[in-house]
């Protein structure tokens, strides 16, 4: 439990899986009404922050920190809700950097990633921007020893324990293995919800023909 | 009556500013809004608007609008010399704009954002429950160009404005209170003296996303990265170059960069309007 200024907490757990479990449970007493009241709730890799606490007594923090170690915080459940599909086409520029850490071939790694559930972890980096976890530890990828100075809208890239999809373009370091053809599906704010990707929400990749 | 206003020279840099976009940032949405939040809501009371209505927040060089219709008008924030068609009228208190004229707030005499607010408040469309321009995702309207029109809302007469008003002046030194944490422990001990007795000076890379600073490097104890995290108004973020950069409105929602403290955020509307190098003094907040 770690003090983020005046008015917020930063609550550290063991690993991601607990973050995502612990942020799961935040969510769940919120609804019910059984969270003091705070302004944002942001989960990180192993983290998730308690913004804008409203009790701005000197002990309101303390009081809130003390309520959430004493949570009994159940397993994420891995089966609630219906999985985001999104088609792309796997033709990225690091497939076969991709498919040598892997020690598999470049037809390989999408019936790989495709075949695989994800979960947004947390978001951040720009609207629209999930990480998304699911690719079992050994199939983790390092960053890209010379971040491209642009990587294009739709770029679905790995790095470390993540998957991600560009919603715009901007620099970046991760490897990319593919697109998605319609990018501006993942960040829409006249759409209720404006993000695709929300903090918890199941995700699959869908692959789809390649065009020419 | 409703109307508009012509944009008829945009400065450096003006935005459209309201109180921000609360409760986005698990989205990765900044929360926008003006930086000097007191003056955002002063010159919105004094133009008879509510607190939190959308406004335009200059960045040193000011901005001139042309009105359709007759508006009560009130520049506030950064002091500079306001005209009415070139007539010198009041900085700070309510001013009557006749249609077509051009209210034009000259550049910032003292410190850096000046806001212009309009009876009825500025109306661009909202996005997530805010009108705010944020520069770091690109949401809310763009900054402004020479010919923009932005729609006005209903306004009423010129309301009856106290006799002094207590506008908040810019900082000849910067002090900013800071809580440690979360992140103080990734730094040397050496590393927290400095940052609490060195002085250091807003540079002039600062914009809305963070005030950087020039002064001595904070070393870290622990190298390794951090897994990215949430991040609040006011953090002190250490990027590898050891100068610390605190966070202003448009700031990244999550970060990986560790975070040594976080200034009250009472204290940012100070920073909001230090000029780049002005001196800054992080001091304890207990």
């Amino acid at each position: 439990m770690l003090p983020a200024g005046a008015g917020a907490l930063l609550v550290e757990l063991p690993s991601g899986e607990h973050a995502e479990a612990f942020h799961a449970e935040l969510l769940r007493r919120r609804a019910r009404g059984e969270l003091p009241a705070v302004r944002e709730i942001v989960p990180g890799a192993r983290t998730v922050l308690l913004d804008g606490i409203a009790d701005r007594t000197p002990d309101g923090s303390a009081r809130l920190a003390r309520e959430l170690v004493s949570w009994k915080v159940p397993p994420l459940r891995r089966d609630t809700g219906e999985a985001v599909e999104i088609p792309v086409v796997y033709d990225g520029p690091d497939l076969t950097d991709v498919a040598a850490a892997w020690g598999v071939t470049v037809a390989d790694v999408p019936r790989i990633h495709a075949g695989t559930e994800f979960r947004v972890a947390f978001c951040g980096f720009a609207p629209g921007f999930g990480y998304l976890t699911g690719l079992p530890e050994h199939l983790h990828m390092p960053r890209r020893a010379t971040p491209r100075t642009r990587v294009p809208a739709g770029a679905l890239a790995l790095a470390g324990a993540y998957t991600g999809v560009y919603p715009r373009p901007s620099p970046g370091g991760w490897q990319i293995i593919g697109r998605m053809p319609e990018p501006g599906e993942l960040w829409n704010p006249a759409r209720e919800p404006a993000a695709l990707l929300s903090p918890g929400a199941r995700v699959r990749f869908v692959a789809a023909e390649v065009r020419p | 009556m409703t109307g508009a206003i012509e944009v008829a020279r945009a400065g450096a840099l003006t935005t459209v500013q309201d109180a921000g976009r609360i409760g986005w940032a698990h989205l990765g949405v900044p929360r926008a809004g003006a930086l000097d939040a007191p003056s955002h809501r002063l010159a919105n009371r004094l133009a008879g608007n509510p607190a939190d209505a959308a406004l335009l927040e200059t960045t040193a060089t000011g901005c001139a609008v042309r009105p359709d219709r007759p508006v009560v008008a009130v520049v506030g924030g950064a002091p500079c010399r306001v005209t009415v068609d070139g007539r010198p009228v009041a900085w700070g208190t309510p001013v009557h704009v006749p249609a077509g004229a051009v209210l034009d707030a000259g550049p910032a005499v003292q410190g850096l954002r000046s806001y212009l607010a309009f009876g009825g408040g500025l109306l661009p469309e909202p996005v997530l429950g805010s009108r705010s321009a944020d520069l770091l995702s690109g949401l809310g309207p763009a900054p402004l160009r020479d010919g923009d029109v932005l729609p006005l809302g209903h306004g009423g007469s010129l309301p009856a404005a106290p006799d002094t008003v207590p506008w908040p002046g810019a900082p000849a030194e910067l002090v900013l209170p800071v809580r440690l944490g979360p992140r103080h422990t990734w730094f040397t001990d050496q590393a927290l003296r400095t940052l609490t007795t060195a002085t250091y000076r807003v540079s002039p890379h600062s914009n809305r996303i963070g005030l950087r600073t020039e002064g001595p490097a904070l070393t870290r104890a622990h190298e390794g990265e951090l897994p990215s995290e949430g991040m609040v108004l006011g953090a002190i973020q250490v990027p590898p170059d050891g100068r610390p950069v605190v966070f202003l409105n448009d700031h990244p929602t999550t970060g990986g960069y560790p975070v040594v403290g976080v200034v009250d955020e009472t204290a940012l509307a100070g920073a909001a309007q230090a000029v780049p190098g002005t001196r800054v003094r992080f001091v304890s907040a207990g």
